[in-house]
């Protein structure tokens, strides 16, 4: 709990963006969380990712579970609304969210407690339906909030800050975001700003259902020789496969992918992504490749890292439900109501 | 021996095998009656199961327009050898007996003081027809044409229904039609004395329907969805709540599509689980869109942490709650009124929630409509309370009514405008003093009206607070609120007695219709009872009182643990022993003969009867 306010006054050298905001319009409350956290990381990386994509931070919706992670939307994005849900239930709100108003960025952010153990359920079937959305998961391993259990994604054989080894397998949600239709999949490192900056605005900019999983070290309980999710051990594992250049705003480059290393994505609001490829035979347009190549890495012991896997033209829930283009939540009377002469036929019909 | 015999004013049972086609030709009978302008009204007492077990289709048919159950059989159309001695057993003295006779039963079979029509059904349709599919199938139709002619029911106006049916499809209209007609021979050459004896049950024709409508309360709920705005619904299928959304779904398509694009002006999920179901309702209400779901007791179970999340973050929902048999997984397709106090206070923490009691479809309609707007005033979810009995039965009703001037109450939402002129917001300050705070919609403002949401830690201005006084404000507040919800729900109706009485009874949704015919035949006896029918929790002030005027109260309702005496005795703090249940609760909807012999029963015992004066 923070008793700290933060200053409003921003220096007014500060840069700001096409729709007139600085950065400092995209941060949130000071930070309850420990000092090292990664998670802090990974909210300094939603505030870029937003403010470099202009977006107006009141037409993003915030939304999360319970757990250390899910506190972090009070740390950015204060002009936003924002919802601390129930545990391992925020796929589920942050999809009638989006079915009530699909005009507005909703961003989820849900931790491995939250998503791989009590909510494996909901973040399973946000996948199989396409909600356009932002799913982040902040991987620490580990139950931070309720001090240092292990969570769902702790590898088998990581040890524990009192020594403790975990027997069983771990949740891959990557595997299974792959598996279950996800159409934009990539890991970042809350250690490397860089890579995840990019990786979010990626994110942002795809039309359909984007996970990203996100190894972000807890400094308290799970940052020990022994853990897979210290900062040490992926720093000295991290193996990305492929590296966002570049958003690029102008729609003229074709969709067709470049040769080389460089593919160009176009993206539903027009742009291009321009991924560059680390790995030369990985194919991350290639669901099914890509899976397999994540897997064969991870059994190497890496720690595979980059947009993993894109569906440029992806469709969501919406359109495959037909929606109207408009939000629902601005429809009146009229467009709602069938009125009393259709209601006089229904009765007829009944007689 | 002795005959039951009586115009326009008798119970007939029909004992099927589920999954025969039966359930058509049951209906048909039952409208054919109402086409008549007889009222009627039927109920399927089926099993959870699609092909093979019992199923029973009870039709009271009843001129004075008693739509409950009337308790016993005074005729069994039995096509269920499974079942023979229970359905036999059922019949009153002088009842009927009709069943298929094709297969000799022993003369033990059956009871020496029912008369008995038999009919070789199957024999007829084995030597009709070729395919045993239209063997099985014509048989009801065939059964229908010879119950026609033994009880005078116009056979014009079963042809015209069969028409209805069948627009469109003239092959299966005339098939059918044959069938019925082959049945009504048989019947005119074979079911007549001395052969059989004769049929005492009439139907004759008279004008007592009028304008009223009959259908089932899911579809009923599923109308008022529509005409009250839902924009969206979540659901997971469980009996008997599934029809509500698969009618909503229906009536959307018809209704709600925009006719210059094509789109949809709703979503409609099936979600994975209740909890799905729920969470995403409350993303929609949160979200400022109309959002229900339906669902029944152990839905609701499994959405009670989110009922107290929603009520804690004053997010607008609408829970369509179609009770069925409980506890535990419960009987599904049996009727209880036993989700009462799970309902009243699902989940942890101080909560409570508001409750609507339908009696029948028209209110199910009304009452979900207003559910809608009670959501969006009170800021809270809002539970439809119905049960298998209204939802899936179709029942004589008002016609839907509504009104083109309506607009929908869609809350304190505070407006860009209002937020811009500077208008203070305090997400869950209390302004108005009736403890409903205002609300802001995501991505009204650019810079003002934005808060966090999240379960009590909060303070009037939805900063994070654990400061007891914090709390204690919101949990106040949140009691106010109950407070106004009490005069905004539907308040009772209160049937005076036709004579001053120191005794008064309660009861509500479906046990209604019973109610009002066991009222009735109470007077009849000398026992007048002022009655009110409970509409909504909170109670309104009015049921206080009208406890308080009486030295007696029963309370009748369709669970064993008198819930509905209970939240009375909780939340008015009434003195226990002013309360007396009537309790049914087999899974059957409840009978008027019931609640009459029960009431009968406490009133001697308490000898506070005031007699009927005999002349």
């Amino acid at each position: 709990m923070t008793y700290i306010a933060k200053p409003t006054l921003h220096h007014p050298t500060l840069t700001r963006n096409q729709v007139g905001y600085t950065r400092r319009d995209y941060e949130g409350k000071v930070s309850t969380l420990c000092a090292g956290c990664g998670h802090d990381s990974i909210s300094a990386a939603i505030v870029q990712a937003c403010w470099e994509l202009d977006i107006e931070p009141h037409r993003v919706a915030k939304l999360s579970g319970i757990g250390c992670s899910s506190k972090t939307p009070d740390y950015f994005l204060g002009a936003s609304h924002g919802f601390n849900t129930v545990h391992g239930r925020m796929p589920s709100v942050l999809t009638g969210a989006y079915l009530a108003n699909r005009e507005l960025l909703y961003l989820g952010v849900s931790g491995d407690g939250d998503s791989a153990s009590i909510g494996l359920g909901q973040f399973a079937h946000a996948m199989r339906r396409g909600v356009r959305m932002v799913y982040i998961v902040e991987n620490n391993g580990v139950y931070g909030l309720t001090k240092g259990q292990f969570s769902a994604t702790a590898d088998r054989g990581s040890k524990s800050k009192k020594g403790a080894v975990n027997n069983d397998s771990p949740v891959d949600l990557i595997a299974l975001a792959l598996q279950l239709g996800a159409t934009y999949v990539g890991r970042g490192f809350s250690g490397d700003k860089e890579q995840l900056v990019p990786l979010i605005k990626g994110a942002i900019t795809h039309g359909g259902a984007a996970f990203l999983d996100v190894i972000s070290p807890c400094v308290t309980f799970n940052n020990h020789p022994g853990s897979t999710r210290s900062y040490d051990y992926v720093r000295e594992h991290n193996e990305a496969v492929s590296r966002i250049d570049f958003m690029d705003p102008a729609p003229s480059v074709t969709a067709s992918p470049a040769p080389g290393e460089l593919l160009h994505l176009p993206q539903p609001d027009g742009s291009v992504m321009r991924l560059r490829k680390l790995h030369a035979d990985y194919d991350p347009t290639d669901r099914v490749r890509a899976a397999a190549q994540v897997q064969a890495l991870q059994a190497q012991g890496e720690v595979v890292t980059g947009l993993l896997y894109v569906e440029p033209q992806a469709h969501d829930l919406h359109h495959a439900m037909n929606t109207m283009a408009g939000a629902l939540n601005r429809l009146g009377e009229s467009e709602l109501c069938p009125g009393t002469a259709v209601l006089e036929r229904i009765n007829q019909g009944l007689r | 021996m002795k005959r039951i015999e009586a115009v326009n004013d008798f119970v007939i049972k029909f004992s099927n095998v589920n999954g025969s086609g039966s359930a058509s030709a049951n209906e048909l009978f039952a409208k054919a009656i109402l086409r008549m302008g007889v009222p009627v009204s039927p109920r399927n007492i089926f099993p959870s199961n699609i092909q093979g077990l019992p199923t029973w289709y009870e039709v009271r048919v009843s001129e004075r327009g008693w739509l409950g159950r009337r308790g016993g059989v005074d005729m069994m159309v039995a096509m269920n050898p499974q079942t023979w001695t229970q359905d036999v057993r059922e019949l009153e003295t002088g009842g009927y007996l009709f069943y298929d006779s094709t297969r000799p039963m022993p003369p033990t079979a059956f009871r020496d003081d029912v008369n008995v029509i038999p009919m070789p059904v199957t024999a007829i349709c084995n030597a009709t027809y070729e395919d045993p599919r239209q063997r099985t199938l014509f048989k009801n139709i065939m059964v229908l044409g010879a119950l026609s002619v033994l009880m005078d029911v116009d056979p014009a106006v079963i042809e015209r229904l069969l028409g209805e049916q069948y627009k469109g499809k003239e092959r299966l209209l005339e098939s059918n039609i044959r069938a019925l007609q082959s049945g009504r021979s048989f019947a005119k050459d074979h079911l007549r004395p001395p052969a059989v004896p004769a049929m005492g049950l009439k139907v004759r024709a008279t004008d007592r329907v009028g304008q009223r409508i009959f259908v089932d309360g899911n579809t009923a709920a599923a109308l008022g969805c529509v005409y009250g705005g839902a924009s969206v619904c979540a659901w997971y299928p469980i009996t008997p709540s599934s029809s509500v959304a698969e009618m909503f779904e229906k009536f959307c398509r018809q209704y709600r599509v925009d006719p210059q694009t094509g789109e949809n002006r709703f979503a409609i999920v099936q979600a994975e689980d209740e909890i799905a179901s729920i969470g995403m309702i409350t993303g929609a209400g949160w979200n400022g869109a109309r959002a229900f779901t339906a669902t029944s007791g152990p839905g609701v179970s499994l959405m009670t942490e989110f009922i107290g999340l929603a009520y804690f973050a004053e997010i607008p929902l609408t829970i369509i709650n179609v009770q069925r048999g409980g506890p535990s997984t419960g009987m599904p397709t049996r009727t209880q009124q036993a989700d009462l106090l799970s309902t009243a206070y699902a989940s942890h923490g101080d909560t409570k929630h508001v409750m609507l009691l339908p009696q029948d479809p028209a209110e199910c309609f009304e009452m979900s409509a207003a559910a809608l707007d009670l959501a969006d005033r009170l800021q809270t979810p809002i539970f439809v309370m119905t049960d298998l009995d209204i939802g899936m039965n179709q029942r004589l009703c008002e016609p839907f009514a509504w009104s083109d001037d309506r607009s929908y109450d869609r809350g304190k939402v505070m407006t860009a405008a209002e937020l811009e002129a500077g208008k203070d917001f305090g997400r869950y300050k209390d302004v108005d003093g009736d403890g409903i705070p205002w609300r802001t919609l995501p991505g009204t403002h650019p810079s003002k009206g934005a808060y966090f949401t999240r379960g009590t830690t909060r303070d009037p201005y939805a900063r994070y607070s654990e400061a007891g006084p914090d709390y204690i404000y919101n949990v106040q507040r949140l009691l106010r609120k109950f407070a106004t919800a009490a005069d905004l729900v539907p308040q009772p109706v209160l049937h005076p007695a036709q004579k001053k009485s120191r005794l008064g009874v309660l009861y509500f949704g479906s046990t209604a219709p019973s109610m009002d015919e066991a009222l009735d035949s109470l007077a009849n006896e000398g026992i007048h009872l002022d009655a009110m029918r409970l509409r909504a929790y909170p109670f309104p002030a009015s049921v206080r009182e009208f406890i308080d005027s009486h030295d007696h109260v029963f309370v009748v309702e369709q669970n064993r643990d008198a819930q509905m005496r209970t939240l009375l005795i909780n939340e008015l703090e009434i003195d226990p022993s002013a309360l007396i249940s009537v309790l049914h609760y087999d899974g059957t909807p409840i009978t008027a003969r019931f609640v009459e012999q029960a009431i009968t029963k406490h009133v001697h015992a308490l000898a506070v009867a005031p007699r009927r004066e005999r002349a």
